[in-house]
């Protein structure tokens, strides 16, 4: 919203000699209780364990080394490929990458549906799909387990309704983690994409239209494109949580199927104490998710050329 | 909100944390291990203002204090062996000689102990056994052996919950297969590995605090739990029996420990000296449901505690260890073991 | 022209909305609908009855959630009030300081805390106050809150301002005015849903943490989702579903309140 008759410039340098004074207090307080405790977690990875938790000052390659080879239960096994961590690593991101579909599949036709709705019941749809995201997402998690353990709710009316005979075994599976990640970040896909539906101009289909283009190749053809913006933001902001997740895994895989996050909080919290391992697992998830964002931030770019 | 309502709100909040440090007592303890009513009870007799963070395992209370939270806590209640652990990790303050006016009601078998001689740092306060519950209404064969855990009928596959502990879920293992704890015989170690892996499969979750609350609500039919936490389940309604292996099982003393650096150190001898006093540690008894280890809490304790299965292991039984600390180089090998475990 | 079919219309996508939006709300419902539970058991229905609601202010919990919210609120407050003040200073710095070298790495600054996933913040941050021997405790709480506000107060702030022409200012450093005073007297009237809006994001978000606060709270401070987590690995117990139910009112009632301040930044500026 532009306000005023002026020339219409909104980035201007009112206050440019003074910019380094403004932008001071963010880049120290980012700088110095973000960047550099990121850094430090950098070096800790490379530093050696200390027996029953911390770390001791000296250089070494261990954690990063006990990602990937295995060498025996005794450490001196010729090394193999550790297949453990491996394992963990995929498992993340194919749960992850399930709950982004998930998310997209119920999320996409959700959010067109909102956009293409008269605009005075517009802001109230998406009121109602955004209020589930500022319940806390412990809540949130926590609900779903409730609703889908053993003797729960869904498993009481799909049994009153005769569908099953025996109460389906859903909490405690990789099913239960995939419900409960899709169910936490929804709404982030939503909102992105009705964003992007809802600057479309829909005369372009209606031109489409009248050149006899049928409804479905209109969707795929013409309105995909120019939202996929959306759809890609949208992705990003389910995937990248996912990934790091550890309260889905924990409350409702029953804190046995491991994701990333769950191996870094038991390196830390829990019964293992090797924190150059968590801090290198940490430095690995990083890694994963700058590199998506890199992509995006490529695509982004070559969008705008 | 103005400026000056904000500052004014940030001082008084900053100074109600501050005020709060005058007569406190800041405990870290054990979920669910000792009632509200005592603590309020302390509190009003000595005026001394008690809060109370919890952990849920023995490894977890060594994680979070090396991990910097050593300073902010007066008394903690670490199991047997991780009294010796901590004592040497340096985490634990010593107690002088009549420091407690009350160390002579501890029972004179409870008085001098492997993991702490002479009770350098620690007092009694609960002991009782681990071992594993079962759901009688899913399998009603017999359980007395840790294979139900290990090697599981077909009615309790997949529905099994065992400790996040490792301390426990080793020593059990270790009995399972009769070997020595921390065995340095790497045939052994393997052994327990492949164990472990194994049994895996069959094993639904991990978690000690939720032990209780998946047998009462049917999410396991069995599950590695305390006694005195498998006689509260029963009380709360589920139809499970308490096993006492052929093989053997876990025996535990948790002990009230002063910490190093305690912000309260007088508070903290005080509160020490008064879960010494045998109508005080009996409502713990009373609560958690295990035993004490103070002499004259008899009279104070309720009449089913000494009848319940749960204090009364049956007629050959296996026999009752302590968790062992192992040395450097076998405790590499649990950790591995156990982060593979649960990955 | 009048069509024989809305162009917009797609079969089945208002199913898929409908579909949705069940999922959505199906968990919080029973949840809802067991707060109101008789029974202390979860899976039997045993009457309509307020006790567990009762029990959240009064029961044997209820000191220990009332000193989480009050921990909760204080942090949320302070940290917002700090956020937006800084993010505020930062979207000026950005959008009104020209072009210069580092502005790109000033806005990936700024976004950093929103891109690192939360679990490798709060095992950065604890490593960190940890080496340098930062007491563990609510300030490490705030600190910890005030970096991850800091981007999410920027959002609605720096879109506000990007919406604002310029001239405003420029008209009034035309009549002398200095920095400060244009700020003060010009341009925050102006953003003000903005930096509202950005307090109210910070809030919620403060309100709301659990992973990060988890790792670094220090003793005996727990906030009100550390609270309920801990509350809840020991069984999902009918007051904990009481709370969850008035937080979500709360949340409710202060999202249609962020509604509302920003339809009223949409109204038009008055050009007399």
């Amino acid at each position: 919203m532009a306000a005023g008759t002026g020339s219409g410039r909104t980035v201007s340098a009112t206050f440019s000699p003074v910019r380094g004074w403004l932008l001071l207090p963010s880049w120290l307080v980012i700088g110095i209780f973000l960047l550099v405790p990121v850094l430090l977690m950098l070096v800790y990875s490379f530093l050696t364990k200390e027996f029953r938790g911390g770390v001791i000052w000296e250089f070494s390659l261990a954690a990063y080394d006990q990602f990937v080879f295995d060498r025996g239960l005794f450490g001196d096994d010729p090394p193999k490929i550790e297949w453990a961590y491996i394992t963990i690593f995929v498992r993340s991101i194919l749960q992850a990458l399930g709950a982004t579909v998930l998310c997209l599949l119920i999320g996409f036709p959700t959010a067109y549906f909102i956009a293409t709705r008269p605009a005075n019941t517009r802001a109230i749809w998406l009121f109602l799909v955004t209020i589930p995201y500022w319940v806390n997402l412990l809540i949130r998690t926590v609900s779903m387990k409730f609703l889908i353990r053993d003797n729960g709710p869904l498993n009481e009316a799909l049994l009153a309704i005769g569908v099953i005979d025996a109460p389906l075994q859903l909490i405690n599976t990789n099913f239960a983690v995939q419900l409960g990640l899709f169910y936490s970040y929804l709404p982030f896909m939503v909102l992105p994409i009705y964003a992007s539906v809802e600057r479309y101009n829909f005369a372009l289909s209606e031109a489409a239209s009248d050149l006899y283009a049928p409804k479905w190749t209109i969707l795929r053809s013409i309105l995909l494109p120019v939202v996929k913006p959306g759809i890609i933001a949208g992705c990003i902001l389910v995937f990248v949580p996912s990934l790091g997740a550890f309260l889905a895994p924990d409350l409702l895989g029953g804190a046995k199927t491991f994701m990333i996050g769950s191996l870094i909080e038991e390196q830390f919290k829990g019964n293992a104490g090797n924190w150059p391992f968590g801090a290198a697992a940490s430095m690995i998830l990083l890694s994963m998710v700058l590199v998506v964002l890199l992509f995006y931030a490529r695509a982004q770019s070559r969008e705008q050329t | 909100m103005n400026i000056k309502t904000l500052l004014g709100s940030t001082a008084l909040v900053l100074a109600a944390n501050a005020a709060a440090a005058e007569g406190s007592l800041s405990l870290y303890h054990w979920f669910e291990y000792i009632p509200q009513e005592l603590i309020e009870k302390f509190e009003a007799e000595y005026d001394v203002d008690v809060t109370m963070d919890t952990y849920d395992s023995n490894e977890a209370l060594l994680a979070s204090l090396k991990a910097g939270t050593l300073g902010s806590y007066d008394l903690a209640v670490p199991g047997d062996y991780m009294v010796e652990i901590m004592a040497g990790e340096g985490l634990l303050d010593a107690i002088a000689e009549g420091e407690l006016a009350n160390k002579g009601n501890i029972q004179p078998e409870w008085l001098d102990v492997s993991f702490d001689p002479g009770r350098m740092y620690s007092i009694p306060y609960q002991w009782g056994s681990t071992s594993f519950s079962v759901n009688r209404d899913v399998y009603a064969g017999d359980i007395n052996s840790t294979s139900i855990l290990f090697d599981p009928p077909a009615e309790l596959a997949g529905k099994i919950n065992m400790l996040d502990s490792q301390g426990e879920v080793m020593a059990m293992a270790s009995l399972h297969l009769g070997i020595p704890q921390c065995s340095t015989d790497r045939d052994q170690l393997q052994a327990l590995d492949a164990l472990l892996q194994g049994a895996s499969a069959n094993w639904a979750s991990f978690g000690s605090d939720i032990a209780k609350d998946v047998l009462v609500s049917g999410d396991a039919a069995a599950g590695m739990i305390y006694n005195g936490f498998s006689a509260k389940a029963r009380a709360e309604g589920a139809n499970i029996e308490y096993a006492y292996p052929d093989e053997g099982y876990v025996v535990w003393m948790d002990n009230v420990v002063l910490l190093k650096d305690a912000p309260n150190r007088a508070n903290a001898l005080l509160f020490m000296d008064f879960l010494l006093e045998p109508e005080n540690i009996a409502a713990v008894t009373n609560y958690a449901q295990y035993a004490a280890g103070v002499t004259g809490v008899a009279e104070f304790l309720d009449p089913e505690l000494a009848v319940m299965p749960e204090n009364n292991p049956r007629e050959g039984a296996g026999p009752g260890a302590f968790i062992a600390v192992c040395d450097q180089a076998t405790q590499e090998v649990y950790d591995q073991i156990w982060t593979r475990l649960r990955s | 022209m009048n069509r024989r079919f809305d162009i917009k219309h797609y079969q089945g996508f208002l199913a898929i909305t409908c579909l949705c939006l069940f999922i959505l709300y199906a968990p919080l419902i029973i949840v809802m609908i067991y707060s109101f539970n008789d029974s202390a058991s979860i899976t039997n229905w045993g009457g309509f009855s307020l006790r567990w609601y009762a029990d959240v202010f009064t029961g044997p919990e209820s000191e220990k959630f009332k000193l989480a919210a009050w921990n909760s609120l204080s942090i949320a407050v302070m940290a917002a009030t700090v956020a937006t003040t800084v993010a505020t200073a930062a979207a000026i710095g950005m959008i009104r300081g020209g072009q210069f070298r580092g502005k790109s790495a000033s806005f990936a600054l700024i976004s950093l805390p929103i891109m690192v996933p939360e679990i490798v913040t709060a095992v950065a941050t604890l490593i960190f106050f940890s080496t340098i021997g930062f007491k563990l405790g609510t300030l490490s709480i705030l600190v910890a809150h005030i970096v991850f506000c800091i981007p999410f107060a920027y959002l609605p702030i720096s879109a506000r301002l990007q919406g604002i022409e310029a001239s405003y200012e420029e008209a009034a450093q035309d009549l002398y005015a200095d920095r400060w005073r244009t700020f003060r007297y010009v341009l925050m009237p102006i953003m003000w849903p903005g930096i509202l809006s950005g307090f109210l994001l910070a809030f919620i978000i403060s309100l709301d943490d659990f992973i990060i606060t988890n790792f670094i709270k220090g003793a005996g401070i727990e906030t009100l989702p550390t609270a309920i987590f801990g509350s809840v690995k020991q069984g999902i117990k009918p007051n904990i579903m009481a709370l969850s139910t008035l937080l979500l009112l709360f949340s409710i009632a202060l999202v249609t309140l962020s509604y509302f301040i920003g339809k009223r930044g949409q109204e038009p500026y008055p050009t007399d």
